[in-house]
């Protein structure tokens, strides 16, 4: 299945937005590798769901926003981006910094959101449980840090880092560290209101993240109400594309139990 | 030519060996391998030195900032040139500079500079730099900011210095409900400002648009030549003509009977401070943001070419120091000169593991065999640079 593909105009930036399936609206917010292509599991999600992924303002090669300080900021903007789109009961998902962004976006305005799922998500630290420096290593160990399987990792970078990526890669870069350098990829005052949280939460993790470990998961689902904790087994920080079949399966899940119940 | 003396206070007695197996001298070298009772000592050795400078009669001594790292111990540069303010007698007094962007309240560096300028009766020189890319892992200050962060703090302290106060600052970054500094700087309307830099357009075209002295950092002569000459254009198109007293190099002299002793000498500390000292991981050199996209490019398609290890031979032929007999030196300074067109030679006569003895020997066959001839010399237009 292609996406569509469809540019959006708003608060003084443009965004590309990938679209495909039809059902409920599921918004997926992308994190560190949020200009990659269309993977196997957004098909696999587009087969339940109505798919939207956003490309974050400032990515793709598209000029920083002057407003863009902080994950904050796009919080607001994506708030802007469901009003401007009219979506209504959005489940909205996010990895990584994008996990980090629907987090903090829930924490503001839930009227338009269904579920929230939190896919190894930056945003929180947790004393005694260090985190692995994404600044300090080669695009190489960047990824393979990001995976358990090293021949998945191996077959990621002969992927991604391509001589025609190089300055896309470069740029995302630029807005990751205006947005996540410090405090080093959280937000200390996110964690004050989580509780404000009140729609039903799933929190995704690969057991063997080396980025965040599992302790991060357990964290997350002890500051938002009600939230259930899954964690995937011989997987790294990516479950999408480490084990897409289990991470489709577990959000296709979640979706399906909450429209039962409501 | 005005020569300074200039002194980055390396940890002298780090462990090569060590610095080789980590594969950097900054950042994560351990600083269990600092020995408080050595450094102290070299702390004392390098400011005799820098004070025996000013009675040598050099025209300034210089002092610099970085975080981290056995490559130089000045990560709070106004508490050493506090404790030089009050010995140098004679000439001026630098430090060059300090990073702007890496402190939450550039107010601070108003202040001390002020005192520094009030302490030596207004022979202090006020250096600006952003700090060098590995400073912002070090410092914890985002990257991303480092432009904008330099530009403002640079407009609050100059501010700070000419506006009478109090007044309110409102930046994107700093902001003060009071601006009222005491001292005032001693200079009117305030120290004169120097911008070292490794050569990036941006700062070559704000120092040429301030009328700012560019200090190019440890470079080949060629590549001086020719990040000065940007800077002139960069002064044409500002409408004035700049002048040598806007230029600073700064290098490495070392002077001893014969070119053969003074390379046999030089060679295990010279190549020590260019393979070891200045080793770093280049990851940590290029936080993104600090630079365009454009240097990190380039940065990684060097990254093979300075893979390999410098040697005396190269640094001395490429132009970076000048080493030899008296008369080598005074040729080839005349020479570089007349190339690159400066007015200011901000010298090392220490670097790497050179022991004390060896830099006063040193510093005093400069101040011998070198300053008198270069008292008053200006760069003379040479062939090269009237093409």
């Amino acid at each position: 299945m292609s996406p569509v593909e469809s540019f959006v105009d708003l608060d003084d930036c443009r965004i590309k937005i990938l679209r495909a399936g039809q059902g409920a609206p599921l918004v997926f917010l992308r994190g560190a590798d949020a200009s990659d292509d269309w993977r196997p599991y957004l098909d696999e999600l587009a087969r339940r769901f109505d798919v939207i992924v956003p490309e974050h303002p400032g990515f793709g090669g598209q000029p920083k926003p002057k407003w863009l300080d902080r994950i904050a900021d796009y919080a607001n903007f994506y708030l802007d981006l469901f009003d401007r789109l009219e979506l209504t009961g959005v489940h909205l998902a996010g990895h990584g910094m994008g996990g980090w962004i629907a987090a903090e976006l829930a924490t503001r305005d839930t009227r338009r959101i269904a579920s929230l799922t939190l896919v190894d998500a930056q945003g929180l630290w947790l004393d005694g449980v260090p985190t692995l420096d994404t600044f300090l290593c080669t695009e190489e160990k960047a990824i393979t840090d990001q995976f358990h399987d090293t021949k998945l990792a191996e077959a990621e970078i002969a992927r991604r880092l391509v001589p025609d990526s190089e300055d896309i890669r470069l740029n995302n870069q630029v807005v990751i560290a205006q947005t996540t350098w410090q405090p080093r990829g959280y937000d200390p005052h996110l964690r004050k209101w989580l509780h404000r949280i009140d729609v039903p939460t799933l929190i995704i993790w690969g057991a063997e993240d080396r980025l965040l470990p599992q302790a991060y998961a357990q964290e997350w689902g002890r500051l938002i109400p009600g939230a259930q904790v899954e964690i995937i087994a011989a997987c790294g920080h990516v479950p999408p594309i480490e084990k897409p079949a289990e991470f489709v399966s577990l959000i296709s899940a979640f979706a399906a139990a909450e429209r039962a119940a409501a | 030519m005005k020569i300074f003396n200039f002194h980055l206070m390396p940890y002298a007695h780090a462990d090569l060996e060590a610095i080789k197996r980590l594969g950097t001298s900054w950042m994560t070298y351990p600083n269990s391998y600092y020995d408080p009772k050595k450094g102290a000592d070299l702390y004392h050795e390098y400011l005799d030195q820098l004070e025996f400078a000013d009675e040598l009669g050099f025209d300034g001594v210089a002092v610099n900032e970085h975080h981290q790292t056995a490559y130089g111990m000045m990560p709070t540069p106004g508490v050493l040139a506090g404790a030089l303010a009050r010995r140098i007698k004679n000439g001026k007094l630098a430090i060059l500079g300090r990073a702007l962007p890496l402190v939450n309240n550039p107010l601070t560096i108003a202040e001390e500079f002020a005192i520094l300028d009030n302490l030596t009766r207004g022979r202090f020189i006020a250096g600006f730099v952003r700090g060098i890319g590995v400073e912002y892992h070090t410092m914890g200050m985002n990257p991303a900011e480092s432009q904008e962060r330099f530009l403002e703090a640079h407009d609050l302290i100059i501010q700070a210095w000419t506006r009478p106060g109090p007044f309110a600052f409102e930046g994107k970054y700093y902001k003060f409900k009071y601006v009222n500094p005491w001292p005032r700087p001693y200079q009117d309307p305030h120290p004169p400002i120097f911008t070292p830099s490794s050569g990036s357009l941006s700062t070559i075209r704000w120092a040429a648009q301030h009328r700012y002295t560019y200090c190019q950092t440890l470079a080949p002569i060629a590549s001086v030549a020719q990040t000065f000459k940007l800077y002139r254009e960069e002064a044409d198109k500002f409408g004035y003509q700049a002048t040598p007293d806007q230029f600073a190099w700064s290098n490495a002299i070392y002077v001893a009977e014969s070119d053969e002793k003074a390379l046999r000498d030089v060679r295990p500390h010279l190549e020590a401070y260019a393979n070891e000292f200045l080793t770093r991981d280049p990851v940590m050199m290029a936080p993104p943001g600090y630079t365009s996209v454009e240097s990190i490019k380039r940065m990684r398609a060097l990254k093979s070419f300075m893979q390999g290890r410098s040697t005396a031979e190269d640094m001395i032929a490429r132009g970076i120091v000048i080493v030899g007999s008296p008369n080598t030196v005074r040729e080839k300074l005349a020479q570089y000169q007349d190339m690159a067109g400066f007015g200011i030679s901000l010298t090392k006569t220490q670097f790497g593991t050179m022991p004390h003895q060896m830099v006063q020997e040193n510093q005093i066959a400069i101040a011998k065999e070198v300053l008198p001839y270069f008292k008053d010399r200006l760069p003379q237009p040479t062939k090269a640079a009237a093409e």
